[in-house]
């Protein structure tokens, strides 16, 4: 019952005379301070609440344009196997997108409303899918580096002090796992192979390193919303504690598929018992994110091209429902 | 760019884990009728063989009590103690009560 009546709850509340909106925010911090879960119905700050829809719905967005630059090699995967587990995958990305707007309705906004912002270009969606997928290994890079980076955020994020959100994440980092494994063994098998697909792990190592540390989104001194969402218990970890840990997680996998990863200033420090790597590009991170990636104009010309060529199977559907309704209608009259 | 402004209606998907358990909400979906409902619930939730049965409940149709008056909907519940059985002081001597 996720949708129902949110309009008026916030308001109501308010109108309360007994509480002023200091009060009711106090009590809310409180509860999310004692790691209790705000539903939908429940009272929450505007700014609470637009953050989520936000986040939610820029997450959602991800997914679903995420599939674009898997989807490209489904036709072209090596083997029967591999074309099976990739439409899986990608089958996952689409359902993740589904729980996704589904916990960002319970906010009291429609699909229909997010997804317009999407195709319009006005909505934000992860800067990562902006790059192209010119090999087979850039399958395998996605699953092992970008849904890897992915499921670092999202763990945090099976904790949300939001309830519907923190479900959907539950489920789908459940499925993210299987990603990442799958895109490891693609390169893990390319890695062991011939010299040529040996050099295509490696060229699609240096293609997705960098633009997937940005995924972690601004360094913490630049990032504008990190701390209230830190407080709201949204956020539980920094951009750049996440990413650091990424980094160290991931280089060890890279050594033992024998690649190198793209960066000359990265070394162990052994005080730390961290990898220091060097200075991302943040310009190039801003230039994918206002749309002058490699990929933006194409991505959103596929979401366009597949709304637009799908509408008449909604069409459709809708027509046949409401054709029914009326038949059972004319039925019970009778 | 759409104007398919309104969503079809909402449905909240219940799921039976497998047999002996209670169907347990899962999440919603819209779908246009009740079958599509149930096909896009096996699709979207069942990918894994999480379920036996599916329910779908139009979100409409759903009755559901206010938050804000929590308090004293529940609140009578609250100081009887006595439906507990730890509420009985009974001696140790007395077995299996």
């Amino acid at each position: 019952m996720y949708t129902q009546g949110l309009d008026s709850l916030g308001k109501d509340c308010l109108r309360d005379p007994a509480q002023d909106a200091g009060a009711l925010e106090r009590s809310f911090q409180a509860r999310v301070d004692a790691e209790d879960k705000i539903e939908p119905k429940d009272w929450m700050p505007e700014a609470y609440r637009r953050t989520l829809v936000r986040q939610i719905s820029q997450h959602a967005h991800s997914e679903i344009v995420g599939m674009l630059p898997e989807g490209n090699w489904i036709t072209r995967a090596p083997s029967l196997l591999r074309k099976a587990i990739l439409i899986a995958k990608v089958q996952d990305e689409g359902g993740h997108g589904a729980y996704l707007y589904s916990a960002a309705e319970t906010l009291g906004v429609s699909r229909a409303e997010l997804v317009d912002q999407l195709l319009e270009g006005k909505a934000k969606y992860s800067s990562i899918f902006n790059y192209p997928t010119p090999t087979w290994a850039d399958v395998g890079a996605i699953g092992w580096l970008v849904d890897g980076a992915a499921i670092m955020n999202q763990i945090p994020l099976c904790r949300c002090s939001y309830g519907p959100y923190a479900r959907a994440m539950v489920r789908i980092c459940k499925e993210e796992s299987f990603h990442q494994r799958q895109g490891y063994e693609i390169m893990l098998r390319l890695s062991r192979g011939t010299a040529a697909q040996r050099d295509m792990a490696q060229s699609a190592l240096d293609r997705w390193w960098w633009p997937s540390l940005m995924m972690f989104g601004p360094s913490d001194a630049e990032s504008k919303h990190g701390a209230q969402s830190m407080r709201w218990k949204i956020k539980r970890f920094s951009n750049d504690e996440l990413r650091q840990k990424f980094v160290d997680f991931t280089v060890p996998q890279a050594d033992f598929l024998g690649l190198k990863v793209p960066d000359p200033e990265l070394r162990w420090d052994d005080a730390a018992q961290h990898y220091r790597f060097g200075a991302i590009d943040w310009n190039e991170f801003e230039q994918v994110l206002k749309g002058h990636g490699p990929c933006n104009r194409e991505r959103l010309d596929a979401r366009r091209r597949a709304h637009e060529e799908g509408r008449w199977v909604r069409e459709a559907a809708a027509a046949w429902a409401a054709k029914q309704a009326a038949r059972a209608a004319a039925t019970e009259a009778a | 760019m759409s104007d398919e402004r309104s969503d079809w209606p909402l449905y909240e998907i219940f799921i039976r884990a497998k047999s002996g358990l209670d169907h347990k909400h899962v999440g919603s979906l819209h779908a246009t009728d009740a079958r599509m409902a149930i096909e896009h619930a096996r699709d979207l939730y069942t990918r894994r063989q999480e379920g036996v049965s599916i329910w779908a409940v139009r979100s409409a149709d759903i009755v559901a009590s206010d938050p804000a008056d929590a308090d004293s909907l529940f609140e009578p519940a609250r100081d009887k103690v006595y439906r507990h059985p730890t509420f009985y002081d009974i001696p140790d001597e007395v077995k299996t009560l």
